[in-house]
């Protein structure tokens, strides 16, 4: 059964995100991990690094497939998570939680206007 | 899937599309005489005839079984032990293709996952692939790593004057398209001391050769500042080094290298007269993922049994497509399995005695023909196996003479240098005898 988290916002290139005041989580949805299979690596970008909604930030490897990661909301990255360079596998066991990439500083939080909520982006999987 | 050929219209499409009128324009580069040329090999004739003609035809050649070499830069002459031959010969290994399929592959990923772990130990660093075409392909598919650990950011690629020429024209090829430059000097020496000056916040690698082209050794507090440097600026270094030479001196992996690249073909790979030869490339497990190359790796399978797998597939051109950092999607594997068995025959005491013999072979070699009147040593500091010498006429009059005595010189450093008209790198392996040292010192004399 595919997780949606209500809390998060979604694109159809699959990455979630959660604003918390001016900050945000990013991450990849439990649709895009199931459909990519065990993940052996995540690049992301480098701390200070400012990016524009929709620019690439960095790439998911799994055994079979290497997909890039495209900003949802233009940002400067606060942290990313140290974690998966030892554990890339808890984006496949826990997608919305321990398996978060980014945290980023949002420039301009009307960009996440018109995101996917989880109905809508559930919806665009169910037809994928 | 449809096996169905090219219709003239979707050849005319793809015509259009590169923008060429016709599929013979696509050869243009060939001289029109070379094209369609006339084969004429005469009536049907005798295997005992054609046999006879074929060996009168490779009797032309030099064959190093008559001749002494003492020819290096870049390519060795070393010993190979018959166990080579009979393993590589063996036609599992002969006749094996790709191993894409792991069940029916075993034994060459295994061979190749041990190449790729002697590489390691060789080098002191804790990941190599698979081996690249040659030496000098390895070196600039280290730069375009290098490059891309950097994240394209930074586009300068620093390059000793040190390394082979031949080297840096094919890094030069390879980064054509892209922004990366190539700085620094590019006439042959083995002074290194401008190459800090060159490192900015700009350069994303700085390449060091060590044996240096002309045969010298980098002192290892001049390598440890320039390694401090390099990682200073946040740039990666990379060493060229030739494997043999690792059976002696400190290997990359000892002074925070960040990448060792070479030439394998000394490893149990004859002269074959120009290859196929071996790159062998490793580097630190942190940067795994921007390396290229084929990669085993050791795991195993569903009943718990050790295994071995092609790995980290996910970096190459075949599924990452036009985002991965390089094309390359093959390995040399026979080489690299002749490699294997090198070193494993030589074990760690024999490649050390084999670095040894080189080394003081040269030596002898070197000082014999400096009490020379005619001759003198040029190279001044310590040197593995190869040194240059001045000679009182052009290289090219003196290697002429050398061969009509059955005796391969050394290589005409007036290639590389116009100021280097009368010198010559030579060079000397465990495959010289004292005899045959002597041989090169009576006719050089005699030459002059």
């Amino acid at each position: 059964m595919v997780k949606y988290d209500s809390n998060c916002r979604y694109q159809e290139s699959h990455e979630w995100i959660r604003i918390e005041g001016g900050e945000a989580l990013v991450g990849i949805s439990d649709y895009a991990q199931s459909e990519l299979n065990d993940v052996v690596y995540v690049e992301l970008p480098e701390v200070g690094d400012a990016l524009e909604k929709g620019e690439e930030f960095g790439t998911v490897e799994s055994v079979k497939a290497a997909s890039e990661l495209y900003m949802p909301v233009s940002g400067e990255i606060i942290a990313t998570n140290e974690e998966l360079e030892d554990s890339p596998e808890l984006v496949n066991q826990d997608p919305f939680g321990a398996g978060w990439m980014m945290r980023i500083k949002v420039m301009a939080p009307e960009e996440a206007e018109d995101l996917l909520d989880a109905a809508a982006y559930k919806s665009f999987c169910d037809q994928e | 899937m449809s096996y169905t050929p090219l219709t003239d219209a979707e050849r005319a499409q793809m015509l259009a599309s590169i923008g060429v009128d016709s599929v013979d324009e696509l050869f243009a580069d060939v001289p029109v005489s070379h094209r369609y040329p006339d084969i004429d090999l005469g009536p049907p004739r005798s295997e005992i005839e054609v046999l006879r003609d074929l060996r009168t035809l490779s009797e032309k050649n030099l064959s190093l079984e008559r001749t002494i070499s003492f020819l290096g830069a870049g390519a060795y002459q070393h010993f190979v032990p018959s166990l080579v031959g009979h393993i590589l010969q063996r036609s599992e290994f002969y006749t094996a293709y790709t191993p894409y399929q792991p069940e029916i592959s075993q034994g060459t990923l295994q061979a190749t996952f041990e190449y790729q772990s002697m590489i390691c130990a060789l080098t002191g660093l804790e990941v190599a692939n698979a081996s690249h075409y040659d030496g000098a392909t390895a070196l600039a598919e280290a730069v375009l790593m290098a490059y891309n650990v950097g994240r394209g950011k930074r586009t300068s690629a620093v390059i000793a004057p040190n390394v082979h020429p031949e080297y840096r024209q094919v890094v030069q090829t390879y980064v054509q398209g892209t922004d990366i430059q190539l700085v620094g000097d590019r006439t042959v020496s083995a002074d290194l001391t401008g190459l800090k000056a060159q490192i900015t916040k700009d350069t994303c690698c700085v390449v060091i050769q060590n044996p240096g082209f002309l045969g010298e050794l980098v002192a290892l507090d001049e390598m440890a500042e320039l390694v401090q440097a390099t990682h200073q600026a946040k740039a990666l270094l990379i060493v060229v080094g030739y494997p043999i030479a690792l059976g002696l001196i400190q290997p990359p992996g000892a002074y925070d290298a960040d990448i060792a690249v070479g030439e394998a073909q000394p490893l149990g790979t004859g002269l074959n007269y120009g290859g196929p030869y071996i790159g062998y490339f490793a580097t630190r497990k942190k940067y795994v993922h921007k390396m290229a190359g084929r990669l085993v790796g050791q795991t195993t399978d569903i009943d718990g049994r050790q295994g071995y797998v092609l790995t980290l597939s996910a970096r190459e051109q075949h599924i990452r497509r036009e985002r991965a950092t390089s094309n390359i999607c093959t390995n040399q594997a026979l080489c690299a399995l002749a490699s294997a068995v090198y070193l494993s025959t030589m074990g760690k005491s024999g490649l050390r005695q084999v670095a040894e013999l080189c080394y003081h072979k040269a030596h002898y070699l070197a000082q014999q023909i400096d009490q020379l009147s005619d001759y003198s040593l040029v190279t001044g500091g310590a040197f593995f196996n190869e040194f240059v010498i001045r000679c009182p006429r052009p290289i090219r009059q003196i290697n002429d003479a050398l061969v009509t005595r059955g005796i391969v010189g050394g290589f005409d450093l007036g290639r590389v240098d116009s100021e280097r008209a009368d010198q010559m790198l030579l060079c000397a392996t465990e495959v010289h005898s004292r005899e045959s040292l002597d041989e090169l010192v009576d006719a050089l004399e005699d030459v002059a």
